[in-house]
């Protein structure tokens, strides 16, 4: 064990010290993996926070029947009846006049203006779930809706909810699709990187080979080198993805609070920081690994 | 022991390096190998520690067919055996310590005994005080005491030496035999490649002759200075 730990320290100093013999190389190196890994981790930490607010949404979509302003309530309570009744629509929601107007107000700087107000401007309205959810459903629905006298107008909720998740999820699978890409760089990057390594110290891999060497001693310090420089890259990312949301932040916290939002991009947990770094790390081993099982193939003795 | 048995070696493209070359060397022996240049002499020695595999016949040491040997075994024959090279194989960016600790750092030693180990064997070869020069600060006799240093670390039980006096003068070249002398007298199986007929004959050993591949008549000069 002591023999094995002490291999081990050997090969990750000599890892370190092939570092900074070629630091200008090496740096190159990082820098092109760590802005690679930055893309769609940039991307992955813009998605997150949208994903998180299309799931706090019914993304399945509503219809919203608004009674005519003058109706009395016991005329939308039959309409809501009615409609219960209706094989198409699976559930019916009654949003009285009074209850939307409460909603209304305890939006920030809204109820200053409400409170000016002789009455309720706002009607009573139905918040409809429909079985069918296809866009020709809906309309159709719709379009009976408006039919009802009752009823003074219809409008479709949740569609452009909808809309978002299905754009959150053709960006997830960007993302992916650009992750993979970026993961074959990167192992490209170490690949090549070992392989100059490789060339540039030719000599002492001979020398180790003949004196006794065995395959694994000499291969060890490139593995370590491509998880050293895979790590660091993705190190970059993190730093380049942190520097970047903290940019961002600052302007949208300028536009929230106009708003009266706390809403902020959040900066990548320390879990994701975690499987990032150990990501790139392994993706840099198996870039070393390729590269010395082709290039240490090449050097005699065998 | 190092037995050779009819062994052949071809290289791609059809040149015969050795033709047949059978003998042996003994355990503890000291045994000369000459030929002109292109007699096939290197390509005998890189068969010993395993560096070339013959097209034909066996190479025995240690009793092991090397032949037969499995690569992840090569490096621990290796080891047994240290080898000076024509050429010395020092490392240019490492010093005279480092370059001798290099066969340690892969074999199972504490750092202290390979420190202490590293420091015998420069002393042995009187190169203790240079330990912080680069080789090439050296002198041609200094880097081949160097390159016995490095094959000598490891306590080897074989030493083989490819023209280890090549290009020295005679006060560096009998100071480099001395040292393959006194290794010798301790057990060490000696195996030197020359083709210095007349340093030869002053130490009367054993002398296996190679021409254009073939082993001549094994011969055990006359004239012996060795004490």
């Amino acid at each position: 064990m002591k023999t094995w730990l002490r291999q081990h320290r050997l090969a990750l100093g000599s890892a370190a010290r092939k570092l900074s013999a070629q630091k200008s190389t090496a740096l190159a190196s990082i820098l092109a993996i760590g802005i690679a890994i930055s893309l769609p981790l940039g991307g992955y930490a813009l998605l997150e926070p949208l994903r998180g607010l299309v799931g706090r949404i019914a993304v399945e979509p509503q219809l919203t029947a608004y009674i005519r302003l003058e109706a009395r309530r016991s005329e939308t309570e039959a309409t809501a009846r009615l409609l219960r009744q209706n094989a198409q629509i699976a559930s019916v929601r009654l949003v009285s006049r009074e209850a939307a107007l409460r909603e209304l107000a305890s939006v920030d700087g809204l109820d200053d203006i409400l409170a000016t107000l002789d009455s309720n401007p706002l009607p009573d309205a139905l918040i409809l779930q429909p079985r069918d959810t296809s866009a020709e459903a809906l309309e159709r629905l719709a379009k009976e809706l408006r039919a009802l006298p009752s009823i003074a107008r219809v409008q479709a909720d949740s569609l452009w909810a909808r809309r978002l998740a299905a754009f959150g999820a053709i960006g997830r699978l960007g993302l992916l699709f650009l992750s993979t890409l970026l993961a074959f760089g990167l192992i490209a990057v170490t690949f090549n990187t070992i392989r100059l390594q490789i060339l540039t110290l030719r000599d002492e891999i001979e020398v180790s080979k003949l004196l006794g060497a065995t395959d694994s001693y000499i291969r060890r310090p490139y593995y370590y080198l491509g998880v050293i420089q895979g790590a660091l890259g993705g190190g970059v990312a993190l730093a380049v993805v942190w520097l970047g949301i903290h940019l961002l932040n600052a302007e949208i916290r300028l536009l929230a609070d106009s708003y009266g939002s706390t809403f902020r991009i959040p900066y990548p947990p320390a879990p994701d920081v975690l499987s990032v770094v150990l990501c790139a790390g392994l993706l840099g081993w198996l870039g070393a690994h390729l590269s010395v099982d082709r290039h240490l193939r090449e050097i005699e003795p065998h | 022991m190092i037995s050779f048995s009819s062994v052949s070696k071809r290289y791609p493209g059809g040149r015969a390096a050795l033709a047949e070359v059978s003998f042996v060397v003994e355990s503890g022996e000291m045994v000369f190998l000459t030929g002109h240049s292109g007699a096939g002499k290197s390509t005998l020695l890189k068969l010993i520690p395993a560096i070339e595999r013959p097209t034909s016949g066996s190479v025995l040491v240690h009793g092991q067919n090397i032949g037969a040997l499995k690569a992840a075994a090569l490096p621990y024959l290796r080891r047994s055996i240290g080898v000076i090279f024509q050429d010395q194989r020092l490392l240019h960016d490492r010093s005279v310590y480092e370059n001798v600790m290099l066969p340690l750092a892969f074999s199972d030693h504490a750092p202290r005994e390979a420190a202490r180990r590293a420091r015998a064997a420069l002393d042995k070869v009187g190169l203790l005080d240079r330990e912080r020069a680069n080789p090439i600060q050296l002198s041609g006799g200094e880097q081949q005491r160097l390159a016995i240093a490095r094959a000598v670390v490891n306590r080897p039980a074989i030493l083989i030496a490819d023209e280890p006096t090549a290009n020295l003068d005679d006060e560096s070249a009998a100071r480099i035999l001395e040292i393959f002398l006194s290794f010798n007298q301790v057990g060490v199986t000696v195996l030197l490649a020359s083709h210095d007929r007349a340093m030869m004959q002053r130490y009367g050993r054993r002398v296996l002759e190679l021409a254009a591949g073939r082993l001549g008549e094994l011969s055990a000069p006359e004239n012996s200075a060795e004490p």
